[in-house]
């Protein structure tokens, strides 16, 4: 796989250590435009398709209730493979639900159900005898609070997923290396398996929840504004981590903070009061949508 | 001085001074209440050293050990050796727990998570009402309505399994295990609830990651609830334990009241608490039995702060949560 | 339709499903299991008790006749209501006053702490105990008189209930927001009428729910009765001889293997249960009028 200048974090190799400052890049400057995501994806993902397992993700007619009470009405939206879509809007817009109907927690909250379909390559995911476990493996989700399980050491977090489908052994410890490589964890804990996964920083502690989710080996990956209980320079890291995961899977990213969808996303959607008002590349989101209310939005008038 | 009940300001001389006399209720009350709350460790404390001196009569005779430990408990001859009291009260708690417990969890769990909406009050409800039935009463049912009941299915266990240690030979109709089976259903409601609570507190975060990684509910339930609630339903399996050990009348009626240590959990048998009820009448007149009686009394009353201790620290540790995160050094990576 | 091939999603194995099923099988069946024994208590309650209830029932002492027409229970019942009645009387005021004084007063200091620690150690004593301390300090010493007496069943009830009046006190009475105390101290008002007027009464719903439920608990005990107000001879109603109560009444009638003893044993375990559930049922209610809970 082509290692991007931007991405050079994969090991984790430069990075660890010193108080958090970031040796020098050339491109990644603080305010980035998003023509350079969008450039890195296309050159990087014909060399990537072998090697992933993204699909493509479509929304058709995706409505979600709390008991009568509509959170998110009747949306349209594809999320292409090896690519990173944002999803924006102000509080309360319906947009955290949206993700979670992806991955079928939504209607894990007593009285939630939704209507419409999810299609994952073409298959529903709500049609009737689907398996909601197999639907989260296939669909991993990491949360907004950094969550390792307290009672269990960081290898054991990242465990957990494979030891439910059965891994066992070698190739659970394989799997769990690759994936805190993948996470960029790896040489920074990789002497301290044993320990809590509680034990870690807060930006350690959500990366480790990024490898728990990429040990399942999903296919797409939800996150709900993943950095918003984390500090800039741990914020950035995740960011970079982003860039080189969409390599591999198909990111679907709920933020609050439109500069983050300006430097990892390549599509971004707007939504409010529950419905998709408009969706597009990034950078024509943000420099000339086409409707009012997202320019709007994306000028601060409200928000 | 109070009239209108707040201290209106005074007349002509200093607005701002009490009448002393209007500060009596103030210092009354305080001193009242504290001195109340002396009172009742003085109580307590004083009611132990009762013990204690009453109890050694027959600790003269017998030596503490010797009485405890001792295998043989004989009022007509005057020896009084506790150990099939002690032994009794270890191995029906020990069967209430093993009952008990397993069950009040699996009530626990299911109330929290697996019960539909509308059914978690009435559930929760229907499990405390098991608290409201005195012990007398289920002392009661259990003597007239499951001794006879369950005897065929004990005898036939008995038989079928008499390689088990402890489990063959003839089935008393009062024995050690329906004392268990009614001690277990006693201490449910509070194993129960104590489960429960600790289960609400576990954070959905964790609950939500384990669905999120393609658990099934039960394996949610492995990962994330029962892990993070060890602590908390230990100490609540030592809570019941002590109400198991210091239960009295309904252990009484169904145990048998056999002075000896049994050969089987089918077996009569005997326990400290319930050697106290039983054997009060008789002891009235003999100051060496009565003696003896306060003592089994003594040794009853520091078991159960025993586990009432070990209880408490698990419970502190339970509240505190699991693990407490390490701090880290500084300049640890991000 | 999983984990067929050509579908998207991966297989999950059956074994899992497999197990959920059957720990969702297994947890369902252990909490019918808790719920049977209740079920049954309450059945046969109704099934033999309700057959022994006659006016005969309530209004006639117990003869103590082996053979013959054993009598009713009316002395054990009103036996259990003045002994308990007494022990609330004692009880309720100490806890209560302990209870300001853990809230009040002591709050986090040294001594409250221990205090606080001593109700926590009495709540986990066995009842037999109690009477045990009871028994020792007054009836062997004879005081008052008489060796068993019903104050002295009383006493020993009392101390049963006042770890359960204490602690639920203290709850009760922290929940009250401090925002209403020092309301009223800024308007001048003294300790002793902030306690008496505001806090006291805010908390009410709760206090008389704890109380409510320490005098359910302390109806149906037997083992602190024994040996202090022993069993059955009275038939008296004077507090300070030996008196009759509901519980040790059944305990009494249970070990005999007379029919018509066990029959009267029903009826008075049905009455007492009634007597429980009214209380405890009367506490879930006061405590739903609590504007604090």
């Amino acid at each position: 796989m082509t290692q991007e200048p931007e991405t050079e974090m994969t090991d984790g190799s430069p990075t660890t250590g010193t108080g958090g400052t970031e040796p020098e890049r050339p491109d990644h400057a603080a305010t980035d435009s998003p023509a350079r995501a969008v450039s890195a994806s296309t050159a990087v993902r014909s060399a990537a398709a072998a090697d992933s397992n993204a699909r493509r993700v479509n929304l058709e007619g995706l409505s979600a209730f709390y008991g009568d009470a509509p959170a998110v009405r009747n949306v349209e939206l594809e999320f292409p493979p090896n690519e990173v879509t944002a999803i924006i809007g102000p509080s309360g817009c319906g947009k955290s639900t949206l993700v979670r109907c992806i991955n079928r927690m939504h209607e894990e909250i007593p009285g939630a159900h939704a209507e419409g379909r999810v299609l994952l390559d073409g298959e529903d995911l709500y049609a009737s005898g689907v398996d909601v476990v197999a639907v989260r493996r296939a669909v991993g989700m990491v949360f907004q609070k950094p969550n390792p399980f307290p009672t269990m050491s960081i290898f054991d977090n990242v465990a957990a997923g494979p030891r439910l489908a059965g891994i066992r052994g070698g190739s659970l410890r394989d799997r769990v290396e690759r994936t805190l490589r993948g996470a960029g964890l790896w040489e920074e804990v990789k002497d301290r398996l044993e320990e809590p996964g509680i034990g870690l920083s807060g930006g350690q502690q959500q990366r480790l929840c990024i490898a728990r989710t990429l040990a399942v080996e999903p296919e797409v990956i939800l996150m709900d504004e993943p950095c918003s209980a984390l500090d800039p320079v741990a914020t950035l890291k995740i960011e970079e981590l982003i860039a080189d995961l969409r390599t591999r899977y198909t990111i679907v990213i709920v933020t609050h903070n439109m500069q983050q969808a300006g430097r990892v996303a390549d599509s971004t959607a707007f939504m409010l009061s529950g419905e998709m008002v408009e969706h597009g590349p990034t950078d024509k989101i943000f420099t000339n949508p086409d409707d009012e209310r997202t320019e709007d939005y994306v000028s601060g008038k409200f928000g | 001085m109070e009239a209108g009940g707040f201290t209106a300001p005074g007349g002509r001389r200093s607005a701002l001074q009490r009448p002393s006399g209007a500060r009596l209720p103030d210092i009354i009350l305080q001193w009242g209440v504290t001195l109340l709350s002396a009172a009742i460790l003085v109580l307590i404390a004083y009611f132990f050293l009762k013990l204690i001196q009453e109890s050694t009569t027959v600790f003269d005779r017998f030596g503490v050990l010797g009485f405890t430990f001792d295998n043989d408990w004989d009022v007509a001859r005057s020896v009084f050796g506790a150990l099939p009291l002690v032994v009794g009260t270890l191995i029906t708690s020990a069967i209430a727990l093993l009952i008990g417990v397993p069950v009040a969890v699996a009530t626990a769990l299911y109330i929290t998570e697996l019960c539909p909406r509308r059914f978690r009050s009435p559930l929760t409800i229907v499990v405390e009402l098991l608290a409201a039935v005195p012990s007398v009463v289920y002392g009661l049912w259990a003597f007239i309505v499951i001794i006879p009941f369950l005897k065929p299915a004990e005898q036939w266990f008995a038989d079928t399994f008499s390689f088990i240690p402890f489990v063959g030979g003839q089935v008393a109709g009062p024995n050690y295990f329906i004392a268990g089976l009614v001690l277990a259903i006693m201490i449910l409601p509070i194993v129960s609830a104590i489960t429960r609570e600790v289960m609400s507190t576990v954070p959905p975060d964790h609950k939500e990651a384990a669905l999120a990684l393609g658990a099934t509910r039960w394996e949610m339930i492995r990962t994330a609830i029962l892990p993070y609630s060890r602590a908390g339903i230990s100490g609540a399996a030592m809570l019941g334990l002590g109400r198991a050990i210091g239960e009295t009348i309904a252990v009484t009626i169904v145990i048998g009241n056999a002075p000896n240590i049994g050969h089987s959990i089918f077996s009569q048998g005997y326990t400290l608490a319930a050697v106290i009820a039983n054997e009060f009448g008789e002891a009235a007149s003999n100051p060496l039995h009565r003696s003896a009686l306060i003592a089994a009394g003594l040794v009853l009353f520091v078991l159960t702060l025993l586990v009432n201790l070990i209880a408490r620290f698990y419970v502190v540790r339970a509240e505190r949560g699991p693990r407490t995160p390490r701090m880290i050094a500084p300049g640890m990576g991000q | 339709m999983n984990g067929t091939p050509g579908s998207v999603l991966p297989p999950v194995a059956p074994r899992r499903r497999r197990t959920d099923r059957i720990m969702r099988l297994v947890l369902g069946s252990a909490t019918v299991l808790a719920i049977v024994p209740l079920v049954l208590v309450i059945f046969y309650l109704l099934q033999k008790g309700l057959g022994s209830w006659s006016i005969n029932f309530f209004t006639t002492d117990p003869s103590g006749k082996f053979f013959g027409d054993p009598g009713g229970v009316k002395s054990a019942i009103l036996g259990t209501i003045e002994m308990v009645a007494l022990a609330t009387l004692i009880a309720v005021p100490i806890g209560i006053g302990v209870a300001i004084y853990l809230v009040e007063y002591g709050k986090r200091g040294r001594f409250a702490q221990v205090v606080r620690y001593f109700v926590d150690v009495m709540t986990g004593v066995p009842s037999i105990v109690f009477g045990l301390f009871i028994y020792i300090t007054l009836v062997l010493a004879g005081t008052g008189g008489t060796a068993f007496a019903g104050w002295k069943g009383s006493a020993a009830l009392a101390l049963l209930m006042l770890p359960i009046v204490t602690r639920a006190g203290e709850v009760v009475l922290s929940l009250v927001p401090d925002s209403l105390r020092e309301a009223a101290l800024a308007l001048g008002a003294p300790r002793w009428r902030v306690v008496f007027r505001i806090v006291l009464p805010t908390a009410l719903p709760g206090l008389i729910t704890g109380m409510l439920l320490a005098v359910a608990r302390a109806a149906g005990e037997t083992a602190p009765l024994i040996f202090t107000a022993t069993i059955v001879k009275g038939t008296s109603l004077d507090l300070n001889g030996p008196m009759n109560s509901l519980p040790a009444q059944i305990f009494s009638d249970v070990g005999q293997a007379q029919d018509r003893l066990v029959a009267r044993a029903w009826g008075a375990a049905l009455t007492l249960v009634l007597m429980i559930l009214m209380l405890t049922t009367l506490a879930r209610v006061v405590s739903r009028r609590s504007r604090l809970i």
